[in-house]
C-alpha cells in the first residue's frame, strides 16, 4: 500500500509519520504517534469525543483527512498541562467534579479550550454553544458548563 | 471478639473518619482531565490485526449457505472465523451461576434469529481491508415469519424464535414459564373495591448509547496465555464467559478492564471478547474487535421493552386492596440478563405499598429483536414507571392527593410484603414528606405525622388465604369499571386446558421455617445442575 | 483495494478525476466522505481534494452574492454581509462540525442534514458546476433532482440574490436537540412583499422527502396575498403536499406530516 509522508506539529513538537491512503487523523495520532487522549466515539461527527485543535480552530480528527495537516500545528489535550502542572480548565474540571467516566473529557477539554482562548470571558449560553459539538453521558453537562465558568473566572481573577 | 489495637502507629493515623458532608474527589479524576485514564483501546499492540463481523441483514432467517472463498483471498485478510471454528458456539451468560440453558452462538451456523445477529468474522491487517472483505461474504438466507411483539409472540402458532425455549418464553426450573406471584385473593379484592382500574403501559428497548463503544483487545502473551484488554463492566464475569466459550481453563486468560467509557449495564455481554481472543489464537497476533457507532445503537444490547398491564381495586378512602400484574419483558432473541430481569421484577411487586392482595405473572419472551440486557435497575425500573403512572391515576380517580395517596398505601416496617417477607428498614412515607417539603407540596397535618416506624404489622403482618388457582371473576354490578375490560379477565394464551395437568410439587424447601410462618420460597435459582 | 488520495491545484483537472472514476468522491470539509470511510464504505477508492484558492472566496460585492463551495459554515457566520444566511448555519452541528463542513458539501448531505441548502432553495439560489464540458450555472432546484448524477461533477460556488427585506427570509429548523443534530424537519421561506402582498414566495423544506424540496402548494397558497390569519391557514394547509417524508430514527413519517404546517404557521407568524 503506497503510503504519504506527513510532518506536523503535535503539541509544539515535529513529528513526521507515513501514512496509508485515506486514513484520518484519530487514528493517525492515536496508532502512529501514540497520542491515546483523543477518542473513538462515534466517526459520524455527532460524539465530539475526538474533538482536537488544528491551528487553534475545533475540529473532529475522525472526520479529518491525516494528510491534511501537513505543515499545521494539531493540539491535542496531552499538550494542554503546563510542563507538570494542571492547565487552568483541567484545575477546573477537577474541583467541579466534570468528569465521572471521562470519555468525554478530552473533546469536552478541547472545546472549552478552543472557546477560551477566542473568549475569555464566555456567557453560560455560550458555554454551552461551545460544547454543543461533545456528547456527555454521564454527568448531565452542567458540572462541566459550571467548570468552564469558573476556568474563566479564575483567569479573570487573576488577570 | 475483634480486638482494635489503634494504639499502635496512633501518630501516622487520622481515625477521624468524618467523610459525610464533604466532597471527596474521584481517585481517577487527574487522569481523566489529563487523558491519562485508560481505556481499553488506549494501547498500541505491534502487528495488531482488526476483527469485523457480518450481520445478519434478515430478523429471521435460516442460513443456507455461508460462502466466504472470495474474502478468503481478499487482499490483508489473515483469518476468516465462523461458527465451527468457536470451541463452544452455544452460551447463555447466567450459565456461570446455573442459570438458564445455553441458547445463544457466538456465530451463527445455521439460523439467525435478529437482524445484525454475527454470522462471520474477518480478522484483517485493517479495518477495510476486514469491511472490503465483509463485502464478498455470501449469505443464502431463507427468511422466515419473524415476530416483534411479546403478546403476539406467545400466541399459538407464532414463529418460534430460540428453538431452545419453543414456546418463546425462558422456562424457570425446567418447568414453569413465567414467574408467578400470589399474595390472597385479588378477585376478591375487586368485588371488594369501590373502584377498579385496569392500564396498559408499554417502554420501548432504550439504548445506553455510551460515548465509548463496545470492544476489546486480545493478544498472545507469555505462558499461552493471552492478554485482553476490554471495555467490560464485568471483568471476572467477561473472563469466565470467554474460558467456557472457548474451553480453556479460566487461568489462560489475564484480562485487564481499564476505565469503562460508559458501561450503564451496556458492556456485560462480553459481546467482542470472545471473538478477539479466538482471532488471537488463530492467528497469533493481537486482534481488536471494536463496534462502530451504528453498531452499537443498533445491535448493542438495549434495556429491554416491556409491556406491563396492572389492574387495581381501590376504595373510596384510598386503600388499594387488590393488584394484578401481567407484565412481559422483550427479551429478543437470546436470553442474556432477562430471564434474571423477570425474577427482580416478580420479587418488586406491588412496589413499596402494603396491598391485602397482590397477583403478578411475569413472563420472559422471546422475540426477533435485539436482545436485551441489563441497564440501570433493569427489570424494577420500568415497573416502577407503570406502577407510580398508576398511582397517579388512582390517586385522581378516588380524588386524593397523589402524595397523601401513596402515603395511605405506603408499607411500613412490620407489615407483610406480597413475597411473604416482613418489611425492614421501610421508609417511603419520609422519601414521600421530605420530597413534599423541597417541593413545596402541601400536606395535611396527619400526613406530616405518618412514620414508617408506626401503625405497621399487627393486622397486616399476616398472610391471607390464598386460592392456588384464580377463581372466578366476581363483578358487583354497581361497581364502577374503568377502560381496558375486554371480556374476560385471563388473557387468551393463559387459559387452562380443558384438562389442566396436576400442579408439579414444589422442590424441598431448606427445613428453617421463620418464626412469623411464612413458607419460604425455594431458591430463585432452583435446584442445582452440574 | 486501498484508498487513494488525489490532491489537484486546478478544479478543472479534479472534475475529470471524478467523472473518470466510479470510485472517486470529492473531499471538502470531510463530514461526509470521511464519515462513509469510518463506517467501511469501501465504494470509495479515490478521495479528490483541490487546493484552488477560487473555492474559498466570498463575494459580496454585487447584487447577488457568491460563496465559493469550499467556505465553511463558520466562515460563513464570521462573514457580517452574510448575516441572512446566519440562522440557518448556526444551525448545523457543534463549532467543530461548523469549521469542517462546507457550503458545496452541504448540497450533497442527506436527509436529515442538509439544512443550510435549504434556506438556499428559499432564496433560489444558483449552482455553479465545474462539469466535463466546462462550467454551468445551473438552478438549485434543478441540481438537487439530479444530485445522484451530479457525483462526476464539481461544484464551484453557490449565488443567490439577498433577501427582498431582512424579514422577509426566514428559517427555522426543529430537532430533537438544539443546535446540533439531524433535523426533525427544516424550513425555510422568502417571501418578498411588493404593496402589501407576497410575490415571489418561495417555501423550501428539508427532511421531508428525498431531498430538499419546495412546498410549491403552499407557495401558491401565498402568492398575491397579505400575510394575514387565513393566509398563513391556507399555506400551512397545503404544505405537506407532494412531500414524501421517512421514518428514521428522529421521527416517523407521520409525525413530520402532522407538524410540517404548525410548524410553517408559526414560521410565518414570526412566532419562536
Amino acid at each position: 500500500m503506497p503510503k504519504t509522508a506527513l510532518q506536523f506539529h503535535h503539541n509544539g513538537r515535529e513529528v513526521a509519520i507515513f501514512v496509508d491512503g485515506g486514513v484520518n487523523l484519530l487514528v493517525a495520532l492515536r496508532e502512529l504517534i501514540g497520542d491515546m487522549t483523543p477518542k473513538f466515539g462515534c466517526g459520524q461527527g455527532g460524539c465530539g469525543a475526538c474533538s482536537v485543535l488544528i491551528d487553534g480552530e475545533l475540529h473532529l480528527s475522525c472526520l479529518t483527512l491525516a494528510e491534511t495537516v501537513a505543515g499545521r500545528s494539531v493540539q491535542t489535550l496531552d499538550g494542554l498541562k503546563d510542563g507538570p502542572n494542571l492547565h487552568p480548565l483541567q484545575r477546573a474540571f477537577a474541583d467541579n467534579f466534570a468528569a465521572q467516566c471521562g470519555y468525554c473529557t478530552p473533546g469536552m477539554l478541547m472545546a472549552a479550550k478552543a472557546l477560551l482562548d477566542r473568549n475569555p470571558q464566555p456567557s453560560r449560553a455560550e458555554v454551552i454553544e461551545a460544547i454543543s459539538g461533545n456528547i456527555c453521558r454521564c454527568t448531565g453537562y452542567e458540572p462541566i458548563i459550571n467548570a468552564v465558568l469558573a476556568a474563566a473566572s479564575a483567569s479573570r481573577a487573576r488577570a | 471478639m475483634l480486638e482494635l489495637r489503634k494504639d499502635i502507629f496512633a501518630d501516622e493515623r487520622d481515625d477521624n473518619l468524618k467523610e459525610i458532608g464533604k466532597g471527596t474527589q474521584r481517585q481517577d479524576m487527574l487522569g481523566h482531565v489529563t487523558g491519562t485514564s485508560t481505556y481499553f483501546d488506549d494501547h498500541k499492540l505491534q502487528g495488531m490485526l482488526h476483527l469485523k463481523v457480518l450481520r445478519s441483514a434478515h430478523p429471521h432467517a435460516r442460513l443456507r449457505r455461508i460462502d466466504t472463498a472470495e474474502a478468503e483471498r481478499s487482499q490483508g485478510v489473515r483469518r476468516i472465523i465462523r461458527g465451527a471454528d468457536v470451541p463452544r458456539n452455544l452460551n447463555t451468560l447466567l450459565s456461570l451461576i446455573n442459570f438458564g440453558k445455553d441458547d445463544e452462538p457466538s456465530l451463527a451456523v445455521d439460523k439467525v434469529r435478529y437482524k445484525g445477529e454475527p454470522i462471520v468474522a474477518i480478522v484483517a491487517d485493517s479495518p477495510r481491508e476486514a469491511y472490503e472483505a465483509i463485502g464478498k461474504v455470501r449469505v443464502d438466507y431463507e427468511p422466515l415469519p419473524a415476530v416483534f411483539d411479546v403478546e403476539e409472540a406467545l400466541k399459538s402458532g407464532a414463529p418460534v424464535v430460540n428453538e431452545t425455549y419453543p414456546k418463546n418464553t425462558f422456562v424457570y426450573h425446567d418447568v414453569y414459564d413465567h414467574q408467578k406471584l400470589r399474595f390472597g385473593d385479588v378477585e376478591r379484592g375487586f368485588a371488594e373495591a369501590d373502584h377498579v382500574l385496569e392500564q396498559r403501559y408499554q417502554m420501548s428497548p432504550i439504548e445506553h448509547a455510551p460515548t465509548e463503544t463496545n470492544g476489546s483487545i486480545a493478544a498472545p502473551d507469555t505462558n499461552g496465555r493471552y492478554v485482553v484488554y476490554t471495555s467490560t463492566q464485568a471483568l471476572f464475569f467477561s473472563l469466565d464467559t470467554c474460558a467456557k466459550i472457548l474451553d480453556v481453563p479460566s487461568n489462560t486468560f489475564h484480562f485487564i478492564g481499564g476505565t469503562v467509557g460508559g458501561g450503564f449495564g451496556g458492556k456485560v455481554d462480553t459481546l467482542t471478547e470472545p471473538l478477539a481472543i479466538l482471532g488471537a489464537m488463530l492467528t497469533g497476533r493481537p486482534v481488536r474487535y471494536v463496534l462502530g457507532r451504528e453498531e452499537e445503537m443498533q445491535y448493542g444490547p438495549p434495556r429491554g421493552a416491556e409491556r406491563i398491564y396492572v389492574k387495581d381495586g381501590v376504595k373510596r378512602d384510598g386503600r388499594i386492596v387488590a393488584r394484578k400484574i401481567r407484565a412481559y419483558f422483550d427479551s429478543g432473541a437470546y436470553t442474556r440478563l432477562s430471564s434474571y430481569a423477570v425474577v427482580k421484577c416478580a420479587a418488586h411487586l406491588p412496589g413499596p405499598y402494603t396491598i391485602p392482595n397482590v397477583y403478578g405473572d411475569i413472563y420472559c419472551v422471546f422475540t426477533n429483536r435485539t436482545p436485551a440486557t441489563a441497564m440501570r435497575g433493569f427489570g424494577v425500573t420500568g415497573m416502577d414507571f407503570a406502577l407510580e403512572c398508576q398511582m397517579d391515576k388512582l390517586a385522581h380517580l378516588v380524588g386524593i392527593d397523589p402524595m397523601e395517596f401513596r402515603l395511605i398505601n405506603a408499607y411500613r416496617d412490620g407489615d407483610m410484603k406480597a413475597h411473604r417477607r416482613e418489611a425492614k428498614n421501610t421508609a417511603l412515607i419520609e422519601c414521600v414528606q421530605v420530597a413534599a417539603e423541597k417541593a413545596k407540596w402541601p400536606l395535611r397535618e396527619e400526613f406530616k405525622r405518618m412514620s414508617s416506624r408506626k401503625d405497621g404489622g399487627g393486622s397486616r403482618a399476616a398472610i391471607p388465604p390464598t386460592p392456588r388457582e384464580a377463581a372466578a371473576p366476581r363483578v358487583s354490578p354497581a361497581q364502577q369499571r374503568t377502560s381496558y375490560d375486554r371480556g374476560s379477565s385471563i388473557p387468551p394464551h393463559e387459559r387452562p386446558p380443558v384438562t389442566p395437568a396436576p400442579p408439579t410439587p414444589p422442590p424441598p424447601s431448606p427445613p428453617q421455617s421463620p418464626s412469623h410462618g411464612a413458607t419460604r420460597f425455594s431458591s430463585v435459582f432452583g435446584t442445582r445442575r452440574r | 483495494m486501498p484508498v487513494t488520495v488525489k490532491t489537484f491545484a486546478s478544479s478543472g483537472e479534479a472534475a475529470a478525476a471524478l467523472s473518470s472514476d466510479r470510485g472517486a468522491r470529492y473531499l471538502g470539509g470531510g463530514t461526509l466522505v470521511m464519515r462513509a470511510l469510518n463506517e467501511g464504505d469501501v465504494s470509495i477508492s479515490t478521495v479528490v481534494r483541490v487546493t484552488d484558492r477560487a473555492l474559498t472566496r466570498i463575494d459580496v460585492s454585487g447584487a447577488r452574492v457568491v460563496i465559493g463551495a469550499g467556505v465553511t459554515l463558520a466562515r460563513v457566520l464570521a462573514e457580517r454581509d452574510l448575516a441572512f444566511l446566519h440562522p440557518p448555519a448556526r444551525s448545523i452541528g457543534g463549532p467543530a462540525v461548523r469549521n469542517m463542513g462546507t457550503v458545496g458539501g452541504n448540497l450533497f448531505a442527506p436527509s436529515p442534514y442538509g439544512d443550510f441548502t435549504v434556506a438556499l432553495l428559499a432564496l433560489d439560489a444558483t449552482v455553479s458546476v465545474q462539469g466535463g464540458f466546462g462550467v454551468r450555472d445551473v438552478p438549485i432546484e434543478e441540481f438537487l433532482q439530479s444530485r445522484e448524477r451530479q457525483s462526476g461533477a464539481l461544484v464551484l460556488s453557490v449565488s443567490c440574490q439577498r433577501p427582498a427585506s431582512a424579514d422577509a427570509f426566514r428559517y427555522r429548523k426543529i430537532a430533537r436537540i438544539k443546535p446540533k443534530g439531524g433535523s426533525v424537519i427544516t424550513l425555510a421561506a422568502h417571501l418578498p412583499m411588493s404593496g402589501g402582498r407576497i410575490t415571489g414566495a418561495r417555501v423550501a423544506l428539508g427532511s421531508m422527502a428525498p431531498t430538499q424540496m419546495r412546498a410549491k402548494a403552499a407557495e401558491r397558497a401565498l402568492e398575491g396575498r397579505s400575510l394575514d390569519a387565513s393566509t398563513m391557514a391556507a399555506a400551512a394547509a397545503a404544505v405537506a403536499e407532494g412531500s414524501a417524508p421517512a421514518d428514521n430514527a428522529l421521527a416517523s413519517a407521520w409525525y413530520r406530516r402532522e407538524i410540517v404546517g404548525v410548524h410553517l404557521r408559526r414560521l410565518l407568524a414570526g412566532q419562536e
